[in-house]
């Protein structure tokens, strides 16, 4: 390999570290040129994130053994210095995080990015945070890019403010700080018993544990889960979800409907490099908690009136979903499991954009667009001098859409496809591959009762779904009085096709998709290759 | 020694999570830093509690593998500390606004009925 590609690793933190930093120099009133920064930042994480991808499949077998690349920051090997490591899961999530950033990023210059301050900086770190998050191969740098990610998610929800959106918020920092604190809780007690911090020499010396030792990493780990758990909305530590993700602009929860997945993945990362030998992180807890997340899930979008709640609720039923699957059984599930979660990121990030669209339909009318809610109060409640800004953010700027309701009515038919999982759209691969997964669990093993609790659950949202999507749709397209055809523009509506789009194609591509699903879940039932590749030159003896 | 420095985690956690609880945006916004104490000395025992070891190396250069205090929770805490501070501060940002926003210190905005 090239000198120089062997730091390409790092470059998917790097990148959108230095476009927030750069941005952060220019005053708000300048767009063109931030916009442009912004722009090549997600463009350089989807290129680095692709090659990424590209290096950890078997077409370059040459390039990282086992298809496991390592990175040591600053040349310090692992166990002692930090390390980062790009596995197939790893990469995966990545080009999965750059794909759902691109469009969101359009769609947000349409409107959102102009309702406070620097959005586009707090955007790309949030970015960075979860691009860290999912390199990084020890846990306390998991801890500070979540950390990252956290406190640019708060200004995020925070953005355009208004009553709802704060009071949303105190309750999302309060409940995550809360977690973070189990988090430091956690890896507090696993360092103490086993004196590294690196993941991969963590799960090589797990086994070694004599008894009460053993007791206290394990609750270290359990701890550690809760607080992943938090993350990843599971019933009963969700309750947070709905309300923040109503109340927070419909291009921010586009990018939040990745961030739950960051505790899925990290719960995934941490319980396959143990095994799933500890309570939460598989087996039955994980399972039932997930089974219970799932019926939370549907509970909520039975309920929800509002298309952004459904979503919302949308987004604690696909976790649920992911959890589960990977709580019945890691072997077989977790391959549908990540081809489930790449269309339901993309389908949620779609359908969070598209309601900002659709609300308009209703809403836009004169008397409420000057409510208070609607309009920024930043600069007022913190008596800021910013300059009046020469585009507000209601002016009708880009070029509109030809026949706006039948694109939305479209769009809108996609995502409620998408999302429930019926066919012939992505989710439905998806869906199907994970009843297919539960099928053979059930014929495989003897835990009969698990399986089909979750086929009839999975079944059941599904159901719930379409019930809420074409009850909500009626509403919204059939109903003759108060309705008004939004101006839609090219950049508002180009994201959510994009992103429709994009989910066709992976439907249309099904079959090498799942292939490398199959190869990543395959590599993650494998710790031992993980252990090799980090400590492949680690001395021996380390303390 | 342990005793004492465990006692003292205890009654912060304690105190931190019974403010935590409280309805009032200020209450709960000291219980987190209280927390926040609590996991910081925590994570500093997680390093063994030890008295008179230098960090590796001691002022006379010389390294004893057998005496040294364990450098790696130190620095765990100064970073946990930047966080949790930076937090904090925003949440009380947070704070202030909802008090201007809604005109009550209540968590939720409003006053409950009861």
């Amino acid at each position: 390999m090239s000198p120089w590609l062997q730091h390409l690793p790092v470059l998917p933190i790097l990148i959108p570290l230095a476009a927030a930093a750069i941005i952060l120099l220019f005053a708000e009133s300048q767009r063109t040129l931030p916009l442009v920064i912004a722009f090549g930042s997600s463009l350089g994480q989807l290129l680095a994130a692709t090659t990424l991808l590209y290096f950890t499949t078997d077409a370059v077998p040459h390039v990282w053994a086992e298809g496991i690349g390592t990175y040591t920051i600053g040349g310090w090997r692992a166990p002692f210095g930090i390390v980062l490591v790009v596995d197939r899961l790893s990469a995966l999530m990545l080009v999965l995080n750059a794909l759902l950033a691109l469009p969101v990023l359009v769609y947000s210059i349409a409107r959102s990015d102009r309702l406070g301050v620097y959005y586009h900086p707090l955007l790309q770190l949030l970015l960075m945070g979860l691009n860290g998050a999912f390199l990084t191969g020890d846990v306390f740098n998991l801890f500070v890019f979540f950390e990252i990610l956290l406190a640019a998610s708060y200004a995020l929800l925070l953005h355009g403010a208004g009553t709802q959106r704060v009071r949303t918020a105190l309750h999302f920092i309060v409940i995550n700080l809360c977690a973070s604190f189990a988090f430091l809780i956690g890896v507090a007690m696993i360092y103490s018993i086993l004196g590294t911090l690196n993941m991969a020499d963590m799960a090589a010396r797990w086994p070694s544990l004599q008894n009460g030792d053993r007791g206290i990493a394990d609750a270290g780990a359990a701890i550690l889960a809760i607080a992943f758990l938090v993350k990843a909305a599971s019933w009963p530590l969700n309750f947070w979800l709905p309300g923040a993700y109503t109340a927070a602009l419909p291009s921010v929860t586009a990018v939040f409907s990745i961030t739950t997945k960051v505790g899925v993945y990290a719960i995934l990362r941490l319980g396959s490099l143990l095994e799933y030998s500890v309570a939460p992180l598989g087996g039955t807890w994980l399972f039932y908690g997930a089974i219970a997340t799932m019926v939370f899930g549907i509970a909520g979008i039975l309920a929800s009136r509002q298309l952004q709640r459904v979503a919302a609720f949308n987004v604690i039923l696909s976790s649920g979903t992911m959890l589960a699957a990977i709580g019945l059984a890691p072997g077989t599930m977790i391959a549908p499991a990540l081809f489930y979660l790449l269309g339901s990121v993309l389908a949620s990030g779609a359908l969070f954009m598209l309601t900002g669209m659709t609300e308009r339909m209703r809403t836009m009318t004169p008397e409420t667009a000057n409510s208070p809610s609607a309009q920024p109060v930043t600069y007022s409640a913190f008596r800021v001098g910013e300059p009046p800004d020469p585009h507000p953010p209601d002016a009708e700027v880009g070029v509109a859409i030809p026949s706006a309701m039948a694109f939305l009515g479209l769009a809108f038919v996609g995502c409620a496809l998408l999302v429930t999982g019926m066919p012939p759209l992505a989710g439905f691969v998806g869906k199907l591959a994970l009843l297919s997964g539960a099928f053979a669990t059930l014929s495989r093993s003897g835990d009969t009762f698990r399986a089909w609790l979750l086929i009839g659950v999975l079944l059941a949202g599904g159901f719930a779904g379409l019930l809420a999507m074409s009850r909500i749709g009626m509403r919204l397209f059939w109903s003759v009085t108060g309705r008004a055809t939004p101006r839609l523009r090219v950049i508002e509506a180009g994201p959510v096709a994009f992103l429709i789009l994009l989910c066709i194609g992976l439907t249309a591509a099904a079959g090498p998709v799942m292939k490398y699903v199959d190869s990543a879940a395959q590599l993650l039932s494998d710790p031992q290759a993980y252990i090799r590749a980090v400590l492949a030159d680690a001395p021996e003896g380390a303390p | 020694m342990e005793i004492v420095y465990a006692l003292v985690i205890g009654v912060l956690v304690a105190s931190g999570t019974w403010l935590l609880l409280r309805a009032r945006t200020f209450q709960v916004l000291m219980g987190l830093s209280l927390l926040s104490y609590a996991v910081n000395l925590f994570i500093f025992a997680a390093g063994r509690l030890m008295i008179d070891r230098p960090p590796i190396i001691g002022a006379d250069g010389t390294a004893d593998p057998a005496r040294f205090a364990d450098p790696v929770p130190q620095s765990l805490v100064l970073t946990a500390i930047v966080i949790g501070f930076a937090t904090t501060a925003l949440s009380l940002v947070v704070l202030l606004a909802l008090r201007g926003l809604s005109g009550t210190d209540h968590v939720d905005g409003q006053e409950s009925d009861t």
